[in-house]
């Protein structure tokens, strides 16, 4: 997917990662592993430190302690882009908001142009293109930037709960180009309060609780047979 | 001591002026906009950017950079016409240019009277701004110039206003370009100056003309900021 000399940015190697904040401890003692080609999905209780551990695997953060590995580097690659809950559009066009996404990563002219369009395509934006952005609608704005995100052709994708403040319908879009992006070889990695769409989307789950990884399994056992109490009390209640 | 009367048949003569296009009149309000607009251009040119570079980078003693700018936008316009005048003046260290008691000088005063007005607001607001984009910003691989430079552009809606702001404190002082303009006939007279001089010697009617002026000039760039903007949000979100 990646264009060869930019491929090197997995495994996702995590060792010993904390993060603290104003001295309260966030997340303490993460070790894990992330896997080209998988989605893995990231849950866990309000707090939990779900949005910290994307942000630190994303590099928008810098761990208190522990190491970070991207493939064979030690500082954050290229080729990996992050949707968040509430997109960050500019005032701008639609079209306009992937094009910046390019050119801050070195597309420029007609190749541009064409990925733009291939974007906008993909998330059935193409009428809303010449649109400002900021006047789209709820949905239609994160489909932006995940058409944005996707224009980068990132080897790693972060989602942080891309669906929390988002309609049935349009959490059904979302999904769709989520899966559509893995289908053409991208990694992703995403937050979830919605257990549904986890079972929907996920292979891997890795539970969070009180900053530490309660467990970590294929998604199937996850829901299935949990082996941390923490997380079998989590899905419980989520059955109430 | 002007009575009522006599503020009635200064208002009437200054109607005529106005109504009459007076030579005179639209000499002295030419020469005010041309002074206080290329102020707030060249202002712009300065404190916007230095703003938003503000805003963004973080670096030792910022809190200090911050704090003085907004000391400054209080900056009194009699002592920026003291500097300048000192500058300026044939002893001083630019004399030999010969700028004082010209209109650029007093270009330069009014520049250094709002730039740090320019910079102190439009700090906050690309600050604001940057608190909301950070994050996607850089993870879109953002550095710090090209981080200001984004913002600088949308906030631009906000930043209209900003510069209407620091247009409206430059036509509006008369200290600073009295100084170094000297409030010469013909030459450096602009509305402010001619309304302190005809009023002093009790030529009202030209003085309330030109206050009639400049009043209806600030309320004019306000409504059309505010209209401006209100399009903008709707258009723009």
């Amino acid at each position: 997917m990646a264009d060869g000399g930019r491929s090197a940015g997995l495994p996702i190697v995590a060792t010993g990662l904390a993060y603290a904040s104003g001295g309260t401890a966030i997340l303490e003692d993460i070790d894990l592993t992330l896997e080209r080609g998988v989605r893995t999905f990231v849950l866990g209780a309000n707090g939990s430190g779900k949005s910290t551990l994307l942000r630190l695997l994303h590099g928008l953060l810098a761990p208190t302690r522990g190491t970070l590995q991207w493939g064979d580097r030690g500082a954050r690659p290229l080729g990996q882009a992050m949707v968040f809950q509430r997109p960050v559009l500019l005032r701008r066009s639609a079209s306009a908001n992937i094009a910046y996404a390019l050119d801050l990563a070195g597309v420029r002219g007609a190749h541009a142009d064409r990925r733009v369009h291939a974007a906008l395509q993909a998330a059935g934006l193409l009428q809303v293109g010449d649109r400002p952005a900021r006047v789209l609608s709820g949905g239609e704005q994160q489909r932006l930037a995940l058409a944005r995100a996707w224009a980068l052709e990132p080897e790693v994708l972060f989602l942080d709960e891309p669906t929390a403040s988002l309609d049935p319908a349009a959490t059904r879009a979302v999904e769709q180009m989520i899966a559509h992006i893995h289908a053409h070889g991208t990694t992703i990695v995403m937050s979830t309060h919605n257990l549904a769409q986890a079972k929907r989307l996920a292979d891997d789950v890795i539970f969070l609780h009180a900053g530490r990884i309660a467990e970590r399994t294929p998604a199937l056992h996850f829901f299935s047979s949990p082996t941390s109490v923490a997380a079998r009390e989590f899905l419980e209640g989520e059955r109430l | 001591m002007p009575t009522v009367s006599t503020l009635s048949q200064s208002l009437a003569v200054a109607a005529d002026l106005i109504a009459g296009f007076d030579p005179k009149l639209v000499e002295i309000v030419g020469l005010s906009l041309a002074v206080s607009l290329t102020a707030t251009l060249l202002a712009a040119c300065i404190g916007l950017p230095l703003g938003a570079a503000v805003a963004v980078a973080r670096f030792p003693g910022r809190g200090a950079v911050i704090a003085t700018l907004n000391a400054l936008m209080g900056l009194p316009p009699v002592v920026v016409g003291l500097l300048v005048y000192l500058l300026l003046s044939r002893a001083g260290p630019l004399g030999a240019l010969g700028l004082l008691f010209t209109p650029k000088a007093m270009v330069i005063a009014q520049t250094i009277l709002i730039a740090p007005i320019l910079a102190a607001l439009a700090r906050q607001i690309v600050e604001d701004a940057w608190a909301e984009y950070r994050e996607q910003l850089k993870s879109l691989g953002v550095n710090t110039r090209r981080a200001a430079l984004t913002l600088l552009w949308d906030t631009r809606f906000s930043l209209a206003t900003v510069l209407l702001a620091g247009f409206g404190r430059a036509i509006a002082e008369v200290g600073a370009v009295m100084m170094v303009g000297g409030n010469i006939d013909g030459v450096t007279r602009v509305m402010t100056t001619t309304i302190a001089l005809e009023t002093s010697k009790g030529d009202l009617p030209l003085a309330l003309g030109l206050g009639v002026v400049l009043i209806s000039l600030v309320l004019l760039l306000n409504f059309t900021a505010q209209a401006t903007r209100s399009w903008a949000k709707a258009r723009f979100g």
